[in-house]
């Protein structure tokens, strides 16, 4: 992997749920640079103001109040600037219809949210590592779809 | 209307590294996969004018021998998945230390060292990329896309998808077609 650090963003009304984020992200052997967001609204005003380099990854939580994770995601996909970042749904939903439907409105990952400390490192890690051999190897993004 | 294509991505960069040597006017032979021998030395400033020239295609030079060497081995596995001609009986490891000239062991640490993950886990990220590919296009089914990449049963493609993926081979089908109803 390069040395560059991955920048990801998250999304998440629940303060505990950002920090968990972030203490895990922190624990990985993988340099990141991680961005944390409140919510929906606050998630598009920043990647709408951003003119330089994209995040690499998007974690978004599906649950949010004033704009919800679902029409982040649209939103994302139908803009130009936007449309190609890699982008990860966070649920508390096991409901296949719902992981359905994320996938098919344009997200590339869908995580079921661990409960455990341990196991969200486990599952970032593996998110991390597949999302970079889509950035790193040439592999074609409409077809990038992970679900853990 | 909506136009579908295959790209064969040698050939694609072969194309346009012969182009951009050609327009620089550095003499060259091409010399294997993604390796070229350029006939002379290039100053610092002409190497960063090829690199300039080729970076819009997606197109970078390797400078580390190691990436180098990753590199070539991801070249080789990719070869290996999309080979048209059927031979189940490949043994992957003594097919890629072949054609690479030197011992699976340093390969696979070198390989491991540079992207994070062993080669076989790459082979197979790959093979299911293509069996992606395959059910996107939409014109095989999926036993005939497991057979098509050598798989022995369609049993054993779904379980190596879906491990792979988190998601059974049907079901992706299913939503890259709901993906295409909602945007045609």
């Amino acid at each position: 992997m390069n040395i560059d650090p991955l920048h990801i963003l998250f999304a998440d009304d629940d303060q505990d749920d950002r920090l968990f984020f972030r203490d895990a992200i922190e624990e990985l052997k993988v340099k990141t640079v991680l961005t944390l967001l409140n919510d929906g609204i606050e998630l598009m005003d920043y990647l709408n103001a951003l003119d330089s380099k994209l995040p690499h990854l998007v974690f978004l939580d599906l649950n949010m109040p004033k704009k919800g994770g679902m029409q982040c995601l649209q939103e994302i996909r139908s803009d130009s600037k936007l449309k190609d970042l890699s982008i990860a749904i966070f649920s508390t939903s096991s409901s296949e219809k719902d992981i359905e439907e994320t996938f098919v409105k344009g997200a590339n990952i869908y995580i079921k949210k661990p409960n455990d400390f341990k196991e969200l490192k486990r599952v970032l890690s593996e998110v991390i590592t597949i999302n970079w051999q889509y950035h790193s190897s040439g592999l074609n993004k409409e077809n990038f779809l992970f679900r853990i | 209307m909506k136009l579908q294509f295959k790209y064969d991505i040698y050939t694609t960069c072969k194309v346009i590294m012969k182009e951009n040597l050609d327009k620089l006017g550095f003499p060259y032979e091409i010399t294997g996969l993604g390796e070229i021998e350029v006939k002379c030395d290039l100053s610092s400033c002409q190497y960063e004018k090829l690199k300039e020239s080729i970076k819009k295609y997606g197109i970078e030079l390797i400078s580390d021998p190691k990436n180098s060497v990753a590199q070539r081995i991801k070249d080789v596995i990719i070869e290996m998945v999309y080979m048209e001609e059927k031979r189940p009986n490949l043994n992957t490891s003594d097919y890629i230390a072949d054609k690479m000239n030197l011992s699976y062991g340093y390969l696979s640490s070198v390989f491991a060292e540079v992207t994070y993950t062993s080669i076989g886990n790459f082979i197979i990220l790959h093979r299911i990329e293509y069996a992606k590919q395959l059910i996107s296009e939409g014109t095989l089914n999926l036993t005939e896309i497991a057979w098509k990449l050598n798989y022995s049963s369609l049993a054993h493609l779904s379980n190596q998808f879906k491990k792979t993926t988190g998601l059974a081979p049907t079901t992706f089908q299913r939503i890259i077609k709901m993906r295409n109803n909602t945007n045609s």
